[in-house]
């Protein structure tokens, strides 16, 4: 077992002070938001990750408290296990993080580290299979792992919307787009019978859809990913929600409509003060749009910082190893070939308390049995012992 | 859609011509000496000589086929030897007790196998899945034939629950005005309540044994295409954007699991054309399949002819329907080529 020490209560940090007061609500100021319709900045030209980060006008240990003061999401402990018949896979453990109001905030590891059942688990559309073992996800009020699923069938869509992965078949196949995006309006209010075609054209608009009439009676296969893409942003936006989940919003996507992408997503976004966690293998793009990255490893949350000062100062191990393993930030984790060793058989019994250890080269005796979680800087968590 | 409706014409009038060439071959080659059998055991050789030249059989192949061919863009089939009528008004007077049985059958299947297919994937290794699992495989396993009987011996012999498996009616009751020819529609139509009970018990065995025969295929398929479509990503999408079990449900899965239910379906209606001449036979049904079986026996050409064609005749119009339903459900089919 692994004794946990006492951590800094992230909804409550103690650098808060009157002054991040609750006018300071907004994190982000709109003139920080990238514009909508730059160009995407071709692979590779990005010399250095902190050139591309935006220069910030506030201190981000200010606007991070701010944004923490009433997060919109807090993740607190939370373990996700699957039965399969090769025995218990444990697949996240402790995880933890918070999502403030209009922040945007970046999940990055490498495959299989558990991003997308982080995602499933607070939508609750994890496999039948798995089973959330322990933990809670404060949002506004409700527990989204212990609510009663009618209370959560109202949620989904409305508060929260998830974007994913692959938009062609993220939709459905053989109905018009158009319907699909009135689909959810009607379901959640959004929008009367009679009125919601029209107002679905309305958001086709919004995600910059040419000639939105005539695309609402297309279907998928008619479209390009890009453009499946912006149809799921619209249903995904449709309802006003708080909060926004994109798992690799990016992945099975034209990689000249990527940026396009993005900066659609994250400027709909800041526009109209949705908070988002974004999903990405992309550590460029984790510089690029957000405002804090979480780096997962093997379930765990392994760092935990404002995206300047996780480029700048990394203190995992792991997460030192990516940067130095990515210089121009531009190759994907998913072809990181540099980091020796791999994951550990999640399977096993006898996890060591942190999961990096089979990989670490600052590893200590005690890094087996117990694992410190800390803040180490303002806004700064880190999973390790021996942090750098 | 219209321009693909006209390509599938165009593909059946070719997959019609063949079957000409291939009913007309067919009977040729089947056993028997036509001339001999209708001439009776007594006659003399100049007397079937005599027959088969006045029914043309002296001809040369090639001359016989012409004749064929000719007689058909005439709409004449021939006459039946057996019946002495024209096979054209014999097949029609006979389609509609046919007719009624298939589609009655198919009916009752799909009303069965749609529901159980989709509780077996809503919840799969519940009481329901293996309920249907075992219905499948013994579907699978049963000859239809054997159904038939099996289902005649227990609930007309032993129980006594349903009438002498002797066709459409009792002799007691009179067939109703003809209307559409199902007798259950014109007795309902004619306000005949006795008939139309009359009608229904007698179809109830062979109507589920048909049932039984088509459940096993379109249960499978349904539960199959409604697992795989439940784990597809659009499904996630639906129920990550908070919808209703009953919309994923409906709107988004089964939609999308009916087109391959549907390409299932085309093919078990064609089984169930040809399970249809044994179990008629099994119920001594007067409608084409027994028409065609006795016909056989005889060595009459001309209605197993007339059958055979008939039955292709369905069979294209059939896929024709299936294609349409395709273009109806999925929008990429209307454009396929
Ligand atoms: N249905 C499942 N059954 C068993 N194990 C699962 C299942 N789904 C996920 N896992 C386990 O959970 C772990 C995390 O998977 P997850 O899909 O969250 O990774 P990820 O970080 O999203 O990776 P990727 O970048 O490839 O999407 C994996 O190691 C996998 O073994
Ligand atoms: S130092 Fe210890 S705790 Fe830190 S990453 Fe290495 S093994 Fe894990
Ligand atoms: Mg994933």
């Amino acid at each position: 077992m692994s004794e946990r020490p006492p951590r800094a209560d992230p909804a409550v940090p103690p650098q808060l002070t009157p002054a991040g007061g609750p006018a300071a609500d907004l994190a982000v100021e709109p003139g920080e938001a990238p514009p909508l319709d730059t160009a995407p900045t071709p692979p590779g030209t990005a010399p250095n990750l902190l050139d591309s980060l935006p220069p910030g006008p506030i201190p981000p240990a200010a606007a991070f408290s701010a944004a923490q003061a009433e997060p919109c999401l807090a993740v607190r402990d939370l373990a996700v296990s699957f039965r399969t018949r090769g025995g218990t896979v444990k697949a996240l453990e402790q995880v933890g993080f918070t999502v403030g109001r209009g922040e945007i905030v970046a999940l990055v590891g490498e495959s299989g580290s558990g991003k997308s059942v982080t995602a499933y688990a607070l939508m609750g559309i994890l496999d039948a299979a798995g089973e959330v073992t322990a933990g809670t996800a404060q949002f506004g009020g409700t527990d989204l792992l212990h609510a009663p699923e009618r209370t959560l069938r109202g949620i989904r869509g409305r508060d929260i919307s998830m974007i994913f992965q692959n938009p062609r078949t993220a939709l459905n196949p053989i109905r018009p787009v158009g319907k699909q995006i009135a689909d959810v309006l009607i379901r959640h209010g959004g929008a009367g019978r009679r009125e919601a075609p029209a107002a679905a054209i309305e958001m086709l608009r919004r995600v910059r859809i040419t000639d939105p009439e005539r695309r609402a009676r297309a279907y998928p296969y008619e479209m390009s990913g890009g453009m499946c893409q912006r149809v799921m942003i619209a249903i995904a936006l449709a309802c006003r929600p708080k909060l926004l989940i994109a798992d690799e919003p990016t992945t099975g996507i034209d990689v000249t409509t990527q940026a396009v992408i993005m900066d659609l997503l994250t400027g709909l976004a800041r526009e109209s003060g949705v908070s988002a966690l974004v999903i990405t293998h992309d550590l460029a793009l984790a510089s690029e749009y957000c405002d804090r990255v979480v780096v997962m490893h093997a379930g765990h949350v392994v760092e935990d910082a404002p995206v300047r000062d996780l480029f700048a100062h990394p203190r995992h191990p792991y997460t030192a190893r990516l940067l130095a393993a990515t210089p121009t930030g531009h190759a994907s984790l998913a072809d990181l070939a540099s980091i020796p060793g791999s994951l550990p058989d999640l399977r096993r019994p006898d996890l060591p308390a942190c999961r990096y250890i089979g990989r670490c080269d600052r590893a200590l005796d005690s890094c087996q049995v117990s694992l410190q979680r800390r803040e180490i800087a303002p806004s700064h968590l880190v999973a390790c012992n021996n942090p750098l | 859609m219209g321009a693909m409706i006209l390509r599938r014409l165009a593909v059946a009038v070719f997959s019609l011509i063949g079957v000409v060439v291939i009913t007309f071959a067919l009977t040729r080659v089947l056993p028997g000496d036509t001339a001999a059998y209708f001439a009776g055991p007594a006659a003399s050789r100049e007397a079937i000589e005599q027959l088969r030249h006045s029914l043309g059989l002296d001809k040369p192949a090639a001359e016989q086929f012409a004749d064929y061919v000719a007689a058909l863009a005439r709409g004449d089939l021939g006459n039946s030897l057996t019946t002495g009528q024209p096979v054209l008004s014999d097949l029609l007077s006979r389609l509609p007790a046919s007719a009624e049985l298939t589609l009655l059958g198919l009916l009752v299947s799909l009303a069965i196998a749609i529901p159980f297919g989709i509780l077996a994937a809503v919840k799969p290794g519940s009481f329901v899945d293996h309920a249907c699992r075992l219905v499948t495989t013994a579907g699978v396993s049963l000859p239809v034939f054997f159904t038939g009987l099996l289902l005649v011996y227990v609930f007309y012999f032993i129980l006594g629950w349903a009438p002498a498996p002797l066709g459409r009616l009792d002799v007691f009751l009179s067939a109703p005005p003809t209307v559409t020819g199902f007798f259950l529609i014109d007795s309902a139509l004619a306000g005949d309540w006795e008939t139309f009970r009359g009608a229904l018990s007698q179809l109830v065995l062979p109507v589920l044994t048909l049932a039984i025969f088509a459940l096993a295929p379109i249960a499978r398929m349904t539960r199959a295409a409604m697992l795989a479509v439940l784990t597809s990503d659009f499904v996630r999408t639906a129920r990550a954007s908070g919808l209703t079990p009953w919309s994923v449900l409906i709107t988004y899965a089964f939609r999308n699991a009916l087109l391959p239910v549907v390409t299932t379906l085309g093919m078990v209606f064609s089984f169930l054309l040809g399970a249809n001449v044994l179990v008629e036979k099994v119920f001594a049904w007067p409608g084409i399949g027994s028409y065609a079986i006795e016909a056989l026996i005889a060595s009459d050409f001309a209605p197993v002819q007339g059958f055979v064609l008939a039955m292709a005749v369905m069979y294209v119009l059939l896929n024709l329907l299936i294609d349409v339903l395709q273009g109806l459900i999925d929008p990429r089919a209307r454009t396929a080529t």
